[in-house]
């Protein structure tokens, strides 16, 4: 739909760009980064108002973002560290979990909300264009506030409980950067799907459960045997979770766990994105 | 020589009809009519699936220069709406192309990108960035677009506390105020009260007279006469008419006149949401005492006699009379019921309303009908029938002449000095 081709210089007037629209296939829209540049500044109001809008006529404000992990801290620290005895590595269970659940907050709202975000903003996709991927980047995007919060947060009380964060702490971005990943592709892909079937609104939350225990985050991945453990990696929240624990708490580096979650990340990415962009076209006639 | 703003070649777009294409399938659905879909290609191999589709745009190909008012007139479903989606780039036409020139904003729907939650000002900047401005534009342009919707008071308050009227005012601002090279609008006009339509209109003019290219759709042949150059009738998707302004709204009246007198029931440019267990089957003005259907004496009994196709409990019906130019007169609903309203066992599938006295100028009118029953929307016909009213005389008083201002004429007596 946009094989921009610029016109022909008029005698005196500005240059003005013709956009040809037709019938598009293949990779057109979603990875144009001219498209992305253009409409840039929708994209920061985009964020920009999912962040304003998540926390106003609450009394709690951000503190949500902490209060979250810090309470299921409280709960798997009695259930899982205390009554069930699970291992923690020789860390304080608490910090354990915590250094866990912090990313995979993040991880569950962006998923949550991204996915609801092309049919909650049903009105502007059926009347307005825009590169349509806005929605759910931008709900995620908005996400990043609350994480940012809650790491200043997790580096506070790891520090009150004595524990200096290893030089490793320089790869937290990294960690991040691998869960924007996976979570921008599959919430791509799942907003895109919310579009034609509302089943996914149903589907979600349950998903999130069977995912929390699917990632190590109560436990260890130490306590999975090989080769289980080194195929649980396909899962990205494994390597960010363990590396997450590695950086902050300096657990023992996990890098094979880490480096498989990374290329599954990418792979979700490009596959989230790819199917985004396929049925990208048809939102305006289903939503 | 003027540049071409927009040009389209054999532009189509297809829809597909049924439940599939209403969007709220399951998945269940959706994965019983691929294995269907699948397995019907195994046994009729080559051949493939016939769906029930609807060609909203066909074949069209419009050259717009830079700069022109171009207004797009014709029935429901004929394919404007369509027109500026694809141009706007909502959707993607399934055939043929249209290069745009420039900047296009579409006025589609005002308001749609508020968030009540969010207050006054900071809705101005979403929406202003959804309707394509850039931040530094909107800020140029911010204490013009507030004093035009007149809501300095209430900047910093959330838009789900301000009445509706203050809320179309603001979002009808940063509309008006933004400037694309070709400015698509959809009978945004019909917002707020009167006093801001007249602003509103003021505004377009305004908007028109700068040589923006502009191009327009409204029911309201007044506006679109006196906005637009040029206009392009639209029937099933194609043009078929393309000329001055004037000469397209006549052709669009003569056109209406012929579904009138067809007949109704074999009209599909109807409103009915899919309900349609009653549809009109004819539509009449007459004179009440004498029977004469379709020419009207001014100032006499007249009533309007709907046929219907079927019978339901509680059937209401509504009426609007429309001048010459597509402006509504009068609108009657009998949901708006007096106690000398009768529902009578026996009057059969049709619907009744009796007017005291026509006071109309002499002229042509058209009636459109909405009949509604079990709270939906069960028909609904633009342009159902057309009347003419010959001058007649009320009170005691004759009618004024043909051209002169207004519709109506209100029995009336004077005090002058001797």
């Amino acid at each position: 739909m946009n094989s921009a081709t610029a016109s022909p210089p008029s005698e005196g007037g500005p240059r003005l760009e013709t956009v040809r629209l037709r019938a598009t296939s293949g990779f057109s829209r979603v990875l144009s980064p001219r498209e992305l540049w253009r409409y840039r500044d929708l994209a920061l109001q985009i964020a920009a108002r999912d962040v304003t809008v998540r926390y106003r006529q609450t009394a709690l404000g951000a503190a949500w973002a902490v209060l979250q992990p810090i309470g299921f801290m409280v709960v798997f620290s009695l259930v899982f560290g205390r009554f069930a005895g699970i291992s923690s590595d020789g860390l304080p269970y608490a910090l354990f979990s915590l250094a866990a659940l912090v990313p995979w907050t993040f991880f569950a709202n962006a998923l949550l909300l991204g996915s609801e975000s092309l049919v909650s903003n049903s009105a502007l996709v059926a009347k307005i264009y825009f590169p349509r991927i806005f929605m759910p980047a931008g709900a995620i995007a908005a996400g990043l506030v609350d994480l940012g919060v809650s790491l200043v947060i997790l580096f506070a009380i790891v520090l009150i409980w004595g524990v200096v964060p290893p030089l490793a702490v320089l790869v937290l971005p990294v960690l991040v950067l691998i869960m924007l990943a996976a979570v921008l592709g599959v919430t791509a892909a799942l907003s895109a799907v919310n579009v034609r079937y509302r089943d996914v609104r149903y589907v979600i939350p349950f998903a999130i459960q069977m995912w929390l225990f699917a990632t190590p985050v109560a436990y260890p991945s130490s306590i999975i045997d090989e080769p289980l453990r080194t195929l649980s990696a396909i899962n990205p929240m494994v390597g960010v979770v363990e590396g997450f624990r590695w950086a902050v708490l300096g657990a023992d580096p996990q890098l094979t766990l880490i480096g498989i979650s990374a290329a599954s990340a990418l792979v979700l990415l490009a596959a989230g994105l790819a199917y985004f962009d396929r049925v990208e076209r048809s939102f305006a006639d289903f939503v | 020589m003027s540049d071409i703003a927009i040009q389209t070649s054999e532009l189509g777009k297809e829809y597909a009809l049924g439940l599939s294409s209403r969007g709220y399938g399951t998945l269940r659905e959706g994965i019983v009519n691929a294995a269907k879909s699948s397995l019907g290609r195994l046994s009729r191999r080559g051949e493939r699936p016939r769906q029930d589709t609807l060609w909203a745009l066909r074949d069209l190909s419009l050259t717009i220069r830079e700069g022109e008012v171009v207004g797009l007139i014709g029935h429901n479903g004929a394919g404007k709406s369509t027109l500026l989606k694809v141009l706007s780039r909502i959707v993607e036409p399934t055939t043929g192309w249209a290069d745009v020139t420039g900047r296009a904003g579409s006025l589609l729907e005002v308001g749609t990108g508020f968030h009540p939650e969010l207050t006054g000002r900071e809705n101005v900047f979403l929406n202003g960035a959804i309707l394509g401005m850039r931040r530094a534009e909107i800020r140029s342009r911010f204490d013009e677009i507030v004093a035009f919707a007149n809501i300095e008071r209430f900047l910093d308050t959330p838009v789900k506390r301000y009445s509706s009227g203050m809320s179309v005012r603001l979002a009808f601002a940063v509309a008006a105020h933004l400037e694309p090279e070709i400015l698509l609008v959809d009978e945004v006009l019909a917002v707020g009260d009167a006093a801001f339509q007249r602003k509103s209109l003021a505004k377009m003019s305004e908007v028109a007279e700068e040589g923006r290219t502009v191009i327009f759709v409204s029911h309201n042949l007044a506006i679109i006469q006196a906005l637009c150059s040029r206009g392009v009738l639209l029937e099933g998707g194609r043009a078929v008419a393309d000329a001055p302004v004037g000469e397209a709204v006549d052709q669009y009246l003569r056109a209406l006149e012929r579904g009138a007198n067809d007949d109704l029931l074999e009209r599909s440019d109807r409103d009915g949401r899919g309900w349609k267990e009653v549809l009109v089957k004819r539509l009449e003005m007459r004179d009440s005492v004498s029977g004469r259907p379709d020419v009207i004496v001014g100032g006499r009994p007249a009533k309007i006699v709907v046929e219907l196709s079927a019978v339901l409990p509680s059937i209401e019906c509504q009426l609007t009379i429309l001048n010459s130019l597509g402006n509504p007169v009068t609108t009657v609903d009998s949901l708006i019921s007096a106690p000398s309203d009768v529902r009578d066992p026996e009057i059969g599938p049709r619907i009744e309303c009796e007017f005291d006295t026509l006071s109309l100028v002499p002229g042509r009118y058209r009636i459109d009908v909405l009949v509604k029953a079990r709270r939906q929307i069960q028909d609904g016909l633009q342009a159902a029938a057309f009347f003419d009213v010959e001058p007649g005389v009320v009170g005691d008083r004759p009618m004024p002449a043909v051209d002169s201002d207004g519709d109506v004429v209100l029995g009336h007596t004077w005090r002058l000095p001797s």
